[in-house]
Protein backbone atom coordinates (compact mmCIF):
# COMPACT_ATOMS: atom_id res chain seq x y z
CA UNK A 1 0.00 0.00 0.00
CA UNK A 2 1.26 3.44 -0.99
CA UNK A 3 2.34 5.84 1.90
CA UNK A 4 -0.42 8.42 2.05
CA UNK A 5 0.32 12.62 2.04
CA UNK A 6 0.53 13.48 5.80
CA UNK A 7 -0.40 16.80 6.14
CA UNK A 8 -0.26 17.51 9.97
CA UNK A 9 1.78 15.97 12.33
CA UNK A 10 0.01 15.60 16.32
CA UNK A 11 2.43 14.75 19.06
CA UNK A 12 -0.07 14.40 22.55
CA UNK A 13 1.65 12.01 24.00
CA UNK A 14 1.76 12.46 27.86
CA UNK A 15 -1.79 13.57 27.43
CA UNK A 16 -4.51 11.48 29.04
CA UNK A 17 -8.55 11.54 28.60
CA UNK A 18 -10.50 13.72 27.37
CA UNK A 19 -7.46 16.14 26.61
CA UNK A 20 -6.31 13.75 24.36
CA UNK A 21 -9.74 14.10 22.28
CA UNK A 22 -9.47 18.06 22.37
CA UNK A 23 -6.64 18.03 21.13
CA UNK A 24 -7.32 15.61 18.68
CA UNK A 25 -10.36 17.23 17.27
CA UNK A 26 -8.78 20.90 17.36
CA UNK A 27 -6.14 18.88 15.14
CA UNK A 28 -8.39 18.24 13.09
CA UNK A 29 -10.40 21.76 13.02
CA UNK A 30 -7.01 23.05 11.85
CA UNK A 31 -6.61 20.81 8.61
CA UNK A 32 -9.29 20.82 5.30
CA UNK A 33 -11.60 18.64 4.45
CA UNK A 34 -9.90 16.06 2.18
CA UNK A 35 -6.25 16.41 4.64
CA UNK A 36 -4.79 13.72 6.17
CA UNK A 37 -3.63 14.49 10.44
CA UNK A 38 -1.73 11.54 12.07
CA UNK A 39 -1.57 11.21 15.96
CA UNK A 40 0.45 10.26 18.08
CA UNK A 41 -0.27 9.06 21.11
CA UNK A 42 0.30 6.79 24.43
CA UNK A 43 -2.70 6.74 26.22
CA UNK A 44 -3.90 3.54 25.91
CA UNK A 45 -7.69 4.03 26.47
CA UNK A 46 -7.54 7.02 23.79
CA UNK A 47 -6.01 4.52 20.77
CA UNK A 48 -9.39 2.99 20.96
CA UNK A 49 -11.72 5.99 21.77
CA UNK A 50 -9.79 8.39 19.15
CA UNK A 51 -10.93 6.47 16.72
CA UNK A 52 -14.51 6.24 17.38
CA UNK A 53 -14.71 9.50 18.13
CA UNK A 54 -13.54 10.71 14.78
CA UNK A 55 -15.73 8.32 12.96
CA UNK A 56 -18.56 9.44 15.14
CA UNK A 57 -17.44 13.49 14.09
CA UNK A 58 -18.01 12.45 10.21
CA UNK A 59 -14.15 11.72 9.24
CA UNK A 60 -12.46 8.43 8.22
CA UNK A 61 -9.80 6.54 10.31
CA UNK A 62 -6.98 5.51 7.76
CA UNK A 63 -5.07 4.02 10.31
CA UNK A 64 -4.94 2.37 13.76
CA UNK A 65 -0.92 0.91 14.72
CA UNK A 66 1.02 0.53 17.67
CA UNK A 67 4.20 1.16 16.64
CA UNK A 68 6.36 -0.16 20.19
CA UNK A 69 5.44 -1.15 23.71
CA UNK A 70 3.45 1.94 24.16
CA UNK A 71 2.59 4.38 21.51
CA UNK A 72 0.27 4.35 18.99
CA UNK A 73 -0.18 6.73 15.89
CA UNK A 74 -3.62 7.12 14.44
CA UNK A 75 -4.38 8.37 10.88
CA UNK A 76 -7.74 10.63 10.59
CA UNK A 77 -8.70 11.47 7.34
CA UNK A 78 -11.12 14.89 7.62
CA UNK A 79 -14.19 14.92 5.92
CA UNK A 80 -16.75 17.59 6.97
CA UNK A 81 -16.55 20.78 7.70
CA UNK A 82 -16.16 21.56 11.56
CA UNK B 1 -6.09 33.02 19.13
CA UNK B 2 -5.12 30.39 20.79
CA UNK B 3 -6.32 28.50 24.01
CA UNK B 4 -3.92 27.79 26.95
CA UNK B 5 -3.30 24.82 28.13
CA UNK B 6 -5.67 26.06 31.16
CA UNK B 7 -8.61 27.07 29.06
CA UNK B 8 -8.17 23.80 26.97
CA UNK B 9 -9.07 21.97 30.13
CA UNK B 10 -11.83 24.55 31.33
CA UNK B 11 -13.78 24.30 28.37
CA UNK B 12 -12.49 20.55 27.05
CA UNK B 13 -16.34 19.37 27.23
CA UNK B 14 -17.43 22.40 24.65
CA UNK B 15 -14.80 21.74 22.88
CA UNK B 16 -15.66 18.50 21.96
CA UNK B 17 -18.95 19.16 20.92
CA UNK B 18 -19.12 18.66 17.21
CA UNK B 19 -21.12 21.81 17.77
CA UNK B 20 -18.49 23.79 19.11
CA UNK B 21 -15.70 22.61 18.84
CA UNK B 22 -12.32 25.05 19.13
CA UNK B 23 -14.00 27.93 16.62
CA UNK B 24 -17.29 27.82 18.57
CA UNK B 25 -15.86 28.19 21.87
CA UNK B 26 -13.67 31.30 20.36
CA UNK B 27 -16.78 32.57 18.97
CA UNK B 28 -17.87 32.31 22.72
CA UNK B 29 -14.73 34.04 23.62
CA UNK B 30 -15.25 36.98 21.51
CA UNK B 31 -18.82 37.70 22.42
CA UNK B 32 -20.23 40.35 24.53
CA UNK B 33 -23.60 39.66 26.12
CA UNK B 34 -25.46 42.62 28.21
CA UNK B 35 -27.74 41.36 30.43
CA UNK B 36 -30.26 43.99 31.85
CA UNK B 37 -31.41 43.07 35.77
CA UNK B 38 -28.71 41.37 37.82
CA UNK B 39 -31.56 39.84 39.62
CA UNK B 40 -33.32 36.34 39.64
CA UNK B 41 -32.95 35.70 35.81
CA UNK B 42 -29.52 38.02 35.34
CA UNK B 43 -28.05 35.88 38.18
CA UNK B 44 -28.30 32.52 36.73
CA UNK B 45 -27.79 33.68 33.38
CA UNK B 46 -24.49 35.41 34.08
CA UNK B 47 -23.29 32.46 36.11
CA UNK B 48 -23.43 29.91 32.95
CA UNK B 49 -22.38 32.42 30.29
CA UNK B 50 -19.47 32.90 32.95
CA UNK B 51 -18.65 29.60 32.88
CA UNK B 52 -18.77 29.25 29.22
CA UNK B 53 -16.37 31.66 28.90
CA UNK B 54 -18.54 34.69 27.44
CA UNK B 55 -15.56 37.25 26.64
CA UNK B 56 -17.69 40.22 27.98
CA UNK B 57 -20.75 40.38 30.21
CA UNK B 58 -22.22 44.00 31.04
CA UNK B 59 -24.76 43.64 33.77
CA UNK B 60 -27.26 46.69 34.23
CA UNK B 61 -28.50 47.18 37.69
CA UNK B 62 -28.71 49.82 40.00
CA UNK B 63 -30.33 47.86 42.98
CA UNK B 64 -28.60 46.80 46.55
CA UNK B 65 -28.13 43.33 47.36
CA UNK B 66 -30.86 42.53 50.18
CA UNK B 67 -31.55 39.27 52.38
CA UNK B 68 -34.95 39.16 50.56
CA UNK B 69 -32.90 38.63 47.42
CA UNK B 70 -31.23 35.12 48.29
CA UNK B 71 -33.83 33.17 48.21
CA UNK B 72 -33.65 32.70 44.47
CA UNK B 73 -30.38 35.33 43.39
CA UNK B 74 -27.75 33.04 43.82
CA UNK B 75 -24.60 35.13 42.91
CA UNK B 76 -25.26 37.30 46.08
CA UNK B 77 -24.50 35.88 49.48
CA UNK B 78 -24.84 37.34 52.71
CA UNK B 79 -21.91 38.80 52.34
CA UNK B 80 -22.68 41.14 49.59
CA UNK B 81 -25.84 42.48 51.15
CA UNK B 82 -26.19 46.28 50.53
CA UNK B 83 -23.69 45.97 47.78
CA UNK B 84 -24.83 46.84 44.25
CA UNK B 85 -25.82 43.95 42.62
CA UNK B 86 -23.68 44.48 39.51
CA UNK B 87 -20.75 44.61 41.92
CA UNK B 88 -21.65 41.29 44.01
CA UNK B 89 -22.46 39.49 40.65
CA UNK B 90 -19.17 40.89 39.29
CA UNK B 91 -16.85 39.20 41.78
CA UNK B 92 -18.81 35.91 41.79
CA UNK B 93 -18.59 35.31 38.20
CA UNK B 94 -14.81 36.41 37.84
CA UNK B 95 -14.30 34.13 40.59
CA UNK B 96 -15.85 31.34 38.64
CA UNK B 97 -13.85 32.16 35.51
CA UNK B 98 -11.25 35.40 35.01
CA UNK B 99 -11.29 34.67 31.96
CA UNK B 100 -14.27 36.88 31.68
CA UNK B 101 -14.48 40.61 31.47
CA UNK B 102 -17.36 41.69 33.74
CA UNK B 103 -18.59 45.30 33.52
CA UNK B 104 -20.62 46.46 36.06
CA UNK B 105 -22.94 49.53 35.10
CA UNK B 106 -24.66 50.39 38.13
CA UNK B 107 -27.68 52.73 36.27
CA UNK B 108 -30.79 52.53 35.68
CA UNK B 109 -31.89 51.95 31.89
CA UNK B 110 -33.56 54.88 30.43
CA UNK B 111 -34.58 56.17 27.00
CA UNK B 112 -31.36 58.60 27.50
CA UNK B 113 -29.09 55.84 28.09
CA UNK B 114 -30.06 53.09 26.60
CA UNK B 115 -29.10 52.74 23.34
CA UNK B 116 -25.15 53.82 24.21
CA UNK B 117 -25.19 51.01 26.54
CA UNK B 118 -26.32 48.35 23.97
CA UNK B 119 -24.46 49.23 21.17
CA UNK B 120 -20.87 48.04 22.23
CA UNK B 121 -22.70 44.89 22.72
CA UNK B 122 -23.89 41.53 20.56
CA UNK B 123 -26.60 40.12 22.58
CA UNK B 124 -29.64 41.78 25.03
CA UNK B 125 -30.52 39.56 27.88
CA UNK B 126 -33.29 40.65 29.20
CA UNK B 127 -33.81 40.09 32.99
CA UNK B 128 -36.36 42.41 34.28
CA UNK B 129 -39.64 41.95 35.67
CA UNK B 130 -41.33 45.00 34.79
CA UNK B 131 -43.44 46.01 31.76
CA UNK B 132 -42.04 49.57 31.19
CA UNK B 133 -38.55 48.65 30.90
CA UNK B 134 -39.21 45.19 29.12
CA UNK B 135 -41.18 47.37 26.60
CA UNK B 136 -38.23 49.79 26.10
CA UNK B 137 -35.41 47.10 25.88
CA UNK B 138 -37.58 45.56 23.26
CA UNK B 139 -37.83 48.97 21.57
CA UNK B 140 -33.75 49.92 21.31
CA UNK B 141 -32.95 46.22 20.05
CA UNK B 142 -35.47 46.61 17.22
CA UNK B 143 -33.85 49.82 16.00
CA UNK B 144 -30.48 48.61 16.78
CA UNK B 145 -30.86 45.70 15.15
CA UNK B 146 -29.74 43.34 18.24
CA UNK B 147 -30.61 39.67 19.03
CA UNK B 148 -32.95 39.87 22.96
CA UNK B 149 -33.69 37.02 24.75
CA UNK B 150 -36.11 37.87 27.00
CA UNK B 151 -37.03 35.98 30.02
CA UNK B 152 -40.48 36.57 32.82
CA UNK B 153 -40.69 34.77 35.56
CA UNK B 154 -43.71 34.91 38.06
CA UNK B 155 -45.29 32.49 40.92
CA UNK B 156 -44.84 29.27 39.07
CA UNK B 157 -44.95 30.11 35.58
CA UNK B 158 -41.30 31.14 33.67
CA UNK B 159 -41.44 32.14 29.70
CA UNK B 160 -38.69 32.55 27.32
CA UNK B 161 -38.36 33.97 23.50
CA UNK B 162 -35.60 35.05 21.73
CA UNK B 163 -36.19 38.00 19.30
CA UNK B 164 -34.56 38.90 16.22
CA UNK B 165 -34.77 41.90 14.37
CA UNK B 166 -35.81 41.69 11.31
CA UNK B 167 -36.63 37.78 11.02
CA UNK B 168 -38.86 37.43 13.38
CA UNK B 169 -41.42 39.32 15.53
CA UNK B 170 -40.76 41.50 18.38
CA UNK B 171 -41.96 41.80 21.77
CA UNK B 172 -44.92 44.63 20.30
CA UNK B 173 -45.78 42.19 17.80
CA UNK B 174 -47.69 39.82 20.92
CA UNK B 175 -48.59 42.88 22.84
CA UNK B 176 -48.94 46.32 21.31
CA UNK B 177 -48.55 48.41 24.70
CA UNK B 178 -47.57 47.43 28.05
CA UNK B 179 -50.07 46.30 30.51
CA UNK B 180 -51.72 49.60 32.93
CA UNK B 181 -49.61 49.96 35.55
CA UNK B 182 -51.10 47.66 38.35
CA UNK B 183 -52.87 45.14 36.24
CA UNK B 184 -50.34 42.24 36.96
CA UNK B 185 -48.83 41.72 39.90
CA UNK B 186 -45.00 42.02 40.33
CA UNK B 187 -43.37 38.98 42.19
CA UNK B 188 -43.12 41.20 45.29
CA UNK B 189 -46.66 41.20 45.20
CA UNK B 190 -47.40 37.68 44.07
CA UNK B 191 -44.38 35.75 45.13
CA UNK B 192 -42.09 33.33 43.26
CA UNK B 193 -40.92 29.95 43.73
CA UNK B 194 -36.96 30.66 44.35
CA UNK B 195 -35.91 27.58 41.59
CA UNK B 196 -37.95 29.19 38.89
CA UNK B 197 -35.69 31.88 37.64
CA UNK B 198 -33.08 29.34 37.38
CA UNK B 199 -34.85 27.13 35.10
CA UNK B 200 -35.59 30.46 32.83
CA UNK B 201 -32.45 31.87 32.97
CA UNK B 202 -30.69 28.69 32.30
CA UNK B 203 -32.91 28.89 29.38
CA UNK B 204 -32.13 32.25 28.32
CA UNK B 205 -28.08 31.24 28.56
CA UNK B 206 -28.36 28.66 26.37
CA UNK B 207 -30.24 30.51 23.66
CA UNK B 208 -27.85 33.26 24.13
CA UNK B 209 -25.20 30.64 23.29
CA UNK B 210 -26.44 28.99 20.48
CA UNK B 211 -26.80 32.38 19.23
CA UNK B 212 -23.38 32.58 19.51
CA UNK B 213 -22.24 29.84 18.18
CA UNK B 214 -24.83 29.47 14.90
CA UNK B 215 -26.14 26.16 15.41
CA UNK B 216 -29.62 24.89 16.59
CA UNK B 217 -33.01 26.69 15.90
CA UNK B 218 -33.02 30.04 18.30
CA UNK B 219 -36.55 30.38 19.98
CA UNK B 220 -37.63 33.00 17.35
CA UNK B 221 -41.41 33.79 16.45
CA UNK B 222 -42.26 31.53 19.74
CA UNK B 223 -42.93 31.82 22.94
CA UNK B 224 -41.96 28.83 25.63
CA UNK B 225 -43.84 28.69 28.67
CA UNK B 226 -42.86 26.96 31.64
CA UNK B 227 -45.78 25.16 34.67
CA UNK B 228 -43.68 24.26 36.91
CA UNK B 229 -46.79 23.01 39.32
CA UNK B 230 -47.66 21.04 35.97
CA UNK B 231 -44.24 20.18 34.76
CA UNK B 232 -45.24 21.23 31.47
CA UNK B 233 -43.64 23.14 28.19
CA UNK B 234 -44.94 24.44 25.82
CA UNK B 235 -44.51 26.75 22.95
CA UNK B 236 -47.29 29.37 21.37
CA UNK B 237 -46.38 30.79 18.18
CA UNK B 238 -46.45 34.27 17.92
CA UNK B 239 -47.18 35.69 14.61
CA UNK B 240 -45.19 38.83 13.13
CA UNK B 241 -47.54 41.35 13.08
CA UNK B 242 -47.25 43.83 10.41
CA UNK B 243 -49.07 46.46 11.46
CA UNK B 244 -46.62 46.58 14.48
CA UNK B 245 -45.98 50.00 15.74
CA UNK B 246 -42.85 48.91 16.29
CA UNK B 247 -41.56 46.47 13.70
CA UNK B 248 -44.15 46.96 11.41
CA UNK B 249 -44.13 47.53 7.70
CA UNK B 250 -44.98 51.28 8.75
CA UNK B 251 -43.86 51.85 12.03
CA UNK B 252 -45.41 54.66 14.51
CA UNK B 253 -42.54 54.38 17.08
CA UNK B 254 -39.82 56.41 16.10
CA UNK B 255 -38.20 57.32 19.17
CA UNK B 256 -37.70 55.35 22.89
CA UNK B 257 -40.34 56.64 25.42
CA UNK B 258 -39.34 57.88 28.63
CA UNK B 259 -40.10 55.11 31.65
CA UNK B 260 -41.99 56.57 34.39
CA UNK B 261 -42.40 53.66 36.55
CA UNK B 262 -40.26 52.09 39.22
CA UNK B 263 -38.05 49.71 37.79
CA UNK B 264 -38.13 46.78 39.88
CA UNK B 265 -35.65 43.60 39.87
CA UNK B 266 -37.14 40.12 40.29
Amino acid sequence: MEDLKINKKLDIRGQVCPYTLVKSKLGVESIEVGQIIEILLDYPEAADSIPKAMLNYGHSVLKVEKINLTEWIVQVRKEVED
Amino acid sequence: MEFTEEQLRRYSRHIILPEVGGKGQKKISQSKVLIVGAGGLGCPVGYYLAAAGVGTIGLVDNDRVELSNLQRQIAHSVKTLDMHKADSAKQTFEALNPDVNVVAIKERLNNKNILDLFKNYDIIVDGTDNFPTRYLINDACVMLKKPLVSGAILRFEGQVTTIIPGEGPCYRCLFEEPPPAGLVPSCQEAGVLGVLPGVIGALQATEVLKLIIGKGKPLKGQLLIYDALGVNFRKVKIPKNEDCPMCGKEPSIKELSDLSEEYCSI
